[in-house]
């Protein structure tokens, strides 16, 4: 698998790191079901999925990818920070 | 028989090789089958269940029967293909799973019981009585299985990896191949273009085709000198394309020094390659299948193509008497070339009525092979003629059963092989592949010309794809006729007729699975072993699914295939782990006093990827112990140096710095004035903590953060994310520094002094307190000094640029010691510590809370911090979790062992009454005993509780008293002094 | 039909004729008192046990491929009792003892063969959590042992000693853990639900799981509706895609796990080796391959197959710590959906919806719990009331933080474990 950073193009899945669902993160502080949705609990789809990937080899950016859990197929990646745009 | 003139072999040199210890004498250019061959030998290995006599069946790398183990002792290699195998002077191979020989085999006693040994019979027995499956049955079995043995030696051969990357890669440089490569290479593109023979060009190399006005394997020599000749294209023989990875990503396994007796100094045997392409050309043919009848699996039966191999490209003749039966004009071929290299031919079979041929030779239309013998070697062939049975004296029988396209490659991300009744089997997927484009006889186009063309059309396709023009390109003439083929899996009749060679499954087998309801191709597959030999079915897979589809009422396209997984061919270990071995398998990182350590023989211990010196023994110590007390002793009464440089170290800055801190600990960070310390908690969002360190303001916008040895990469990691991700409008930058920083703690009582002489300066209380740094100059160096303590003793940390800290460590270690005092390593600093009650990973391993450690007044009330409300989850806060205790023995026994449990006295020593267990334990020599951390159920409820400790591992029992986590100092004057 | 070697004798001298179907094929009836959603090991096994140990034969276990297709078909048959966590301990302990009585109960030999696990360690700390681990293991009835350098040497003699980067200090050694073949623990299964009664139904994929006022009714497949008072959802690495067609969500991301194995070798390797430093484990298969495996590829991912860099570094660490298996052929990998939960452990519980129950979450382990998990969860469907053995997995542990087991201490992220 082969995913894009937008600062050092593409490059081989080993220089990036898996970072987890890409989700909206609560920020209330005490416990509740936004948190054990946003930490526990998962969509899981099989096909399209946003998620987070950091560039942990390289530049260290975290991206924002969209990829097919099906077939691998990477559909698009951006910076995480900017919201992925 | 070796012919006498003719081939591709250089017969001016002469190559002498053994099997099984016999001399034989080849030729440069010969594979080690047909030298074996050439030299009249029929038997080459046995079978892997019935250790049947077996031999040479292809000539490719389908083999199912021709495994050979190369070489002795450690570099014995077993189950090396026979038909791949250059010969090489002084080649030794020997043949496998027979005893005492080849010739005489105790095990095909099997071959008569047979009938109580079909497919899954193990399923059905061995389970009385009970105990006897470890003991006899298993071990019975397992020694008959297995074909080739391993040294059991450790690899001493030198193996790489590489990347490559390209425009087009071409899989297999037959026609379609080479064409496909002249047509990408003419327009410039980056070609990568791999074939697994030493020699590109394919089918070419053993035909007797005219292309394009001149022999077949001359022109597949001057398409090959054309290629050569153009700078943008790589041509990679003896490379075996092996698996497709996403994004273009190609494994291929290069042999690169396999045929040479000697390899020159450091040349690999294998290179495994990560090929990325833009796109790929599968070119990689046609295996041919064979026809099943009784005792097909003869030596002496053989595949068409393989006979055409043998005979054109190896010049050997593979029987005296050769029959051809086959039910597609491929056949024909083999019998016309045999011919013509003047081998007697017995006759000519073929299945189909309407055949004709013009060949001089007997020849038998709508008839079919129903049985052979010659159990050592190919004896008769008998026929089933519309006119009655007849029988041939034959040594050799070539099978043509028709071509099943290579099409493995297509398989590896999914793709399911869509069948074809024109050429009656599977061709690739039209969709599953991406990047991936057929052609020739992988996409079911055999005949030469059309599989030039397809080459050449796949390549034009690929060229378009990414945006290249496509440069004219000529297909030479060849021969175009097509082909024509009847299905024909299998001759009904008596006896067991073979599908799997190499893992010997009969028709019988496959019928037998369907009756018991094995009726899917993976039940199928699984319940017989077809297809999971070290051919991986290559020949076989398609005529066992029609054999199931038949005895299950299914035609063939119903029945479907089995997945076909990477790698195309095995791959061994020490290829794809290439480099991992010894020392290579994880980098090692060393710190800058490392070389002084050594000097002062101090055991190298690994801490996460670090090295650290475990202790620095002095003469007259004998045991790790004595130089820990000592060095302990050192820094609680004079002073000590270690280097900790290995803490992570991370420089963050920004006008949201403070805020980020506040933000990732669970602590308060934004008010820490400049020139002060903190320590710091860290957790992970679910709660729990995740690491601990000190941070140090260095500016107005300007944080320093120290990690642990062991999480420094991942609160890194985790640090990024939560500013990119979770705070992607704050002003915050972050950059490790761990390696730009040399740091050492000079821990003791007389550590202020030390330091006082050495940085020329007053360190009294008022110019840098406890939990406070200062930038310092040492020898012109600028260097930063903190005041803390991982001791519990007065100590500080200096810091410089790493480039100086070598002669830093020197310098201090030598005023240490002219201070009664001097290096410690990671065993007193873990005594020191534990004596403390300071954590380690040991406590912070994961699953402990800041309320677990006796930390949750820590959790900041006032901010909001990663955790925050995962540690507010009511399971995370229960009074009667774990917590951290200290413990010391009172018992006779003085030990308390790490991992041992605690209990209440009097209870059982069952899970059911666990009331907590030790995580660090070290002998105090500062209070004579032996000190430990633990976790203990409502644990701070119950100091001064006494409780037993089972270690059943190691038969230690003993009752400790549970008591405050800090055996020393408890009020922390020592550091603050 | 009982299978026995007279059995195989006598077939065998009678032209093996008279063998019949390891399992019915039967139409799907109309209505069930228990569906089973998914036919592989745990879900077979549930159906088994609920037939033989609850008397509860009105039962359908819905495939939607072919028995065993799924994870059971695909791993490393590594079968062991060596966690060390409360919740965990007390489940695989049970499960061990089902398989240390599971050919005769089965009456298929599923070749479990305890020849023995050693976890090695490398440092002073991971002896201590070794240490821990084994004390924990003995706690609860089962055997560990602690070996030292000498004592992993004399087992595994082949081992790197001198040169690997990460010495061995010793081992943790597991007798009782071993293998089994993981194919017929599928087939073992199914023949003896097929034969207590139980309709195994392949080929049937579930599309719809009809739910009225908060209680299940039954579900809709490829082969028509089917009625059922109690529905278990036993489908592993596809769990979240059936739980939500009732519309739940669930704490669990499915990740790809590969793994591989070597062409045919006489025996070298007699027990179970792991290598923790480097994600790394072995053991050779009584047909003689070696079989092995490492670390998940960390993505999400539904393809059954993975890619090349965990692969090569599975291989890397193969060379590290036994460089005697480099001239060892790969013959096939392969890749598994691991259903992954953000502590690492499984789920066998009610759901907030009635007769609607869950097993899954069983990550990269779910090997070796088939027969326990079929036990609990036939417990379960059968009583409503928790086994004893698996009072643990319930799914709310993670809304209240009580009793997580997190046994690699990574935290919640579900890949980390």
């Amino acid at each position: 698998m082969r995913l894009t950073c937008p600062l050092c193009g593409e490059r081989d899945l080993r220089e990036f790191t898996y970072r987890g669902a890409a989700l909206t993160r609560p920020e209330g502080e005490t416990w509740g079901d936004d948190w054990h949705d946003y930490i526990h609990l998962r969509d899981n789809p099989a096909g399209e999925n946003r998620e987070y990937w950091a560039h942990s080899t390289g530049c260290a950016a975290v991206l924002l990818v969209t990829r097919d859990t099906r077939t691998h197929e990477v559909l698009g990646s951006a910076l995480a920070k900017g919201g992925g745009a | 028989m070796r012919l006498s003139t003719g081939g591709q072999i250089d017969r001016s040199r002469p190559l002498d090789f053994s099997f099984d210890g016999v001399t034989y004498s080849g030729y440069h250019g010969d594979t080690l089958a047909s030298a074996l061959m050439a030299n009249g030998l029929k038997v080459v290995g046995r079978s892997f269940k019935y250790h049947r006599p077996r031999g040479i069946f292809s000539a490719g790398s389908e083999e199912p029967n021709a495994l050979v183990t190369l070489g002795a002792g450690a570099r014995a290699e077993p189950n090396v293909r026979a038909t791949m195998q250059e010969l090489f002077a002084g080649l030794e191979a020997r043949s496998q799973n027979r005893w005492p020989s080849l010739d005489w085999d105790v095990m095909e006693v099997n071959d008569l019981v047979a009938d109580f040994l079909g497919a899954g019979f193990y399923y059905k027995t061995f389970m009385w009585p009970k105990a006897f499956w470890e003991k006899l049955y298993e071990p019975v079995i397992r020694r008959a299985a297995g074909l080739g043995a391993l040294s059991g030696q450790a690899d001493p051969d030198a193996n790489e990896k590489a990347f490559a990357h390209c425009d087009l890669l071409v899989i297999g440089a037959g026609p379609a191949g080479l064409m496909a490569a002249l047509q990408a290479g003419e327009a410039g593109v980056d070609v990568i273009l791999c074939d697994e023979d030493r020699t590109p060009g394919g089918s070419l190399l053993s035909s007797t085709e005219d292309v394009d006005g001149m022999a077949a394997p001359d022109w597949a020599t001057e398409a090959v000198a054309r290629l050569a000749a153009m700078p943008n294209v790589r041509i990679m023989t003896r490379t075996t394309v092996t698996g497709v990875y996403d994004g273009g990503t190609y494994g291929a396994l290069e042999r690169v020094g396999r045929h040479l007796q000697h390899r020159p100094g450091p040349l690999p045997v294998d290179c495994f390659w990560r090929i990325v392409a833009k796109r790929a050309v599968l070119a990689a043919g046609a295996l041919e299948r064979p026809v099943a009848f009784q005792d097909n699996d003869r030596p002496g039966v053989m595949l068409s193509s393989a006979v055409r191999a043998y005979v054109n490209r190896y010049a050997v003749a593979p029987g005296s008497s050769v029959t051809v039966f086959g039910n597609n004009d491929d056949a024909h071929r083999t019998a016309r070339d045999l011919l013509a290299a003047g081998v007697h031919v017995a006759g000519l079979i073929d299945a189909r009525h309407e055949a004709t041929t013009d060949l001089d030779l007997p020849f038998y239309p709508g008839a079919v092979v129903s049985r052979v013998t010659g159990r050592m070697g190919l004896e008769t062939v008998s026929l089933r003629t519309h006119k009655g049975e007849v029988k041939l004296q034959s040594d050799c029988l070539s099978v043509s059963g028709g071509w099943n396209p290579s099409l493995h490659l297509t398989c590896h991300l999914n793709g399911r092989p869509v069948w074809d009744e024109g050429i009656a089997s599977f061709l690739p997927a039209p969709e599953g592949m991406p990047g991936l484009i057929p052609a020739g006889g992988a996409a079911g186009l055999f005949p030469t010309w059309e599989a030039l063309e397809s080459g050449r059309a796949a390549a034009a396709r690929a060229l378009e794809e990414m945006g290249q023009t496509v440069p004219h390109q000529k297909v030479p003439e060849a021969e175009g006729a097509p082909y024509k083929v009847k299905a024909l899996w299998h001759v009904p009749g008596k006896g067991r007729a073979w599908l799997d060679l190499a893992n010997d499954v009969t028709v019988k087998d496959v019928r037998g699975a369907a009756a018991e309801n094995f009726r899917s191709v993976e039940h199928m597959k699984r319940y017989t072993t077809q297809g999971m030999a070290p051919d991986q079915g290559k020949t076989s897979n398609l005529s066992a699914m029609a054999v199931l589809g038949d005895a299950t009422g299914r035609d063939v396209a119903q029945t479907g295939i089995t997945t076909y997984r990477p790698p195309y061919v095995p791959v061994p270990i020490a290829a794809m782990g290439a480099g991992g071995k010894g020392r290579g398998f994880a980098p090692e990182r060393l710190t800058t006093s490392h070389g002084r350590s050594l000097a002062m023989n101090a055991p190298m211990i690994e801490a996460g990827l670090w090295y650290r010196p475990s202790y620095f023994p002095r003469t007259g110590e004998k045991t790790w112990r004595q130089s820990c007390d000592r060095e302990v002793g050192m820094v609680r009464q004079a002073v000590g140096i270690a280097d900790v440089s290995t803490l992570g170290k991370i420089d963050i800055q920004g006008r949201d710095a403070g805020a980020f801190l506040d933000f990732v600990y669970a602590n308060t960070f934004s008010t820490l004035k400049e020139g002060r310390v903190r320590y710091g908690l860290m957790l992970r969002e679910d709660g729990h903590v995740m690491d601990d360190g000190t941070t140090a303001r260095l500016g107005p916008q300007h944080y320093l953060m120290t990690t642990t040895t062991a999480a420094a990469g991942e609160v890194m990691g985790h640090l990024e994310f939560a500013a990119q991700v979770l705070r992607p409008d704050w002003d915050v930058r972050l950059i490790s520094v761990t390696e730009q920083w040399a740091q050492f703690a000079v821990a003791g009582p007389q550590s202020r002094a030390l330091l006082e002489d050495v940085l020329g300066r007053d360190l009294g209380g008022d110019v840098l307190p406890f939990m406070g740094w200062i930038p310092v100059t040492i020898g012109g160096v600028e260097g930063r000094l903190f005041r803390i303590s991982f001791s519990g003793e007065l100590a500080y940390e200096l810091a410089v640029p790493a480039r100086y800290g070598e002669s830093l460590f020197t310098q201090l270690v030598k005023q240490a010691e002219a201070r009664g005092g001097g290096a410690y390593g990671m065993e007193a600093l873990n005594v020191l510590r534990i004596e403390k009650g300071l954590l380690t990973h040991a406590e912070l391993h994961g699953r402990t809370t800041a309320f677990d450690l006796g930390l949750e007044r820590m959790m900041s009330r006032k901010k909001a911090f990663i955790g925050q409300a995962g540690a507010s989850r009511p399971g995370l806060l229960a009074e009667d979790r774990e917590r951290l205790v200290g413990l010391r023995p009172v018992g006779a026994v003085q030990m308390i062992p790490a991992g041992a449990f605690l209990f209440t006295e009097g209870e059982e020593a069952v899970r059911e009454n666990a009331q907590g267990y030790v995580t660090s334990t070290a002998f105090s020599p500062t209070l004579g005993h032996t000190v430990a951390l633990g976790f203990l159920k409502s644990g701070p409820d119950r100091i001064g509780e006494r409780i037993r400790m089972v270690d059943h591992l190691r038969g230690v029992v003993t009752l400790c008293e549970v008591c405050e986590p800090c055996f020393l100092d408890p009020e922390g004057e020592r550091p603050r002094a | 039909m009982r299978f026995s070697g007279l059995r195989v004798l006598k077939e065998g001298l009678t032209g093996n004729r008279g063998w019949g179907p390891h399992w019915r094929d039967p139409a799907p009836k109309p209505a069930y008192d228990i569906v089973i959603i998914g036919g592989g090991g745990h879900g077979l096994a549930t159906a088994f046990y609920l037939a033989k140990e609850h008397g509860l034969r009105n039962v359908a276990v819905l495939e939607k491929g072919y028995l065993g297709g799924g994870n059971v078909g695909r791993n490393t048959t590594i079968v062991r009792a060596n966690y060390f966590l409360p919740g965990n301990s007390e489940f695989y302990s049970h499960s061990l003892k089902l398989w240390e009585g599971l050919e005769q109960e089965l009456n298929y030999n599923v070749m479990h063969s305890q020849r023995g696990i050693i976890n090695l360690f490398h440092s002073d700390g991971q002896r201590d959590a070794a240490a821990r681990r084994g004390n924990a293991m003995i706690n609860q009835g089962d055997d560990a042992e602690l070996l030292d350098r000498d004592g992993v040497r004399r087992l595994l003699p082949y081992l790197d000693y001198d040169q690997g980067r990460f010495p061995i200090y010793g081992g943790l050694y597991h007798r009782r853990g071993g293998t089994a073949r993981h194919d017929a623990v599928a087939w073992g299964f199914a023949r003896g639900a097929s034969d207590r009664g139980v309709d195994l139904i392949q080929n049937c994929e579930v599309t719809g799981i009809d739910v009225e006022g908060g209680q299940v009714t039954g579900v809709q497949t490829s082969r028509g509706a089917i009625r059922a008072r109690k529905v278990a959802i036993v489908t592993a690495g596809r769990s979240g895609q059936v739980a939500a067609m009732a519309g739940m969500r669930l704490p669990i991301e499915s990740h790809i796990l590969q793994a591989f194995v070597t062409e045919g070798l006489k025996p070298v390797l007699d027990n179970v080796v792991t290598f923790g430093m480097g994600h790394f484990y072995i053991s050779q298969s009584d047909k003689g391959g070696l079989v092995f495996g490492g670390d998940l590829d960390m993505y999400p991912s539904y393809a059954q197959r993975g890619n090349l860099p965990t692969a090569e570094h599975v291989m890397e660490a193969g060379m590290a710590l036994m460089p005697m298996i480099g001239k060892a052929r790969v013959l096939r990998s392969w890749g598994g959906i691991m259903d992954m939960t953000p502590d690492g452990s499984p789920i066998i519980d009610r759901t907030d919806i009635g007769g609607l129950y869950l097993d899954c979450g069983w990550c990269y382990g779910g090997f070796k719990a088939v027969p326990g998990s079929g036990y609990a969860l036939a417990h379960l469907l059968a009583t409503d009331r928790p086994h004893d053995s698996a009072t643990g997995f319930r799914l709310d542990r993670f809304r209240d933080g009580v009793g997580l087991m997190d046994e690699e201490g990574t935290g919640a992220q579900h890949n980390t474990h």
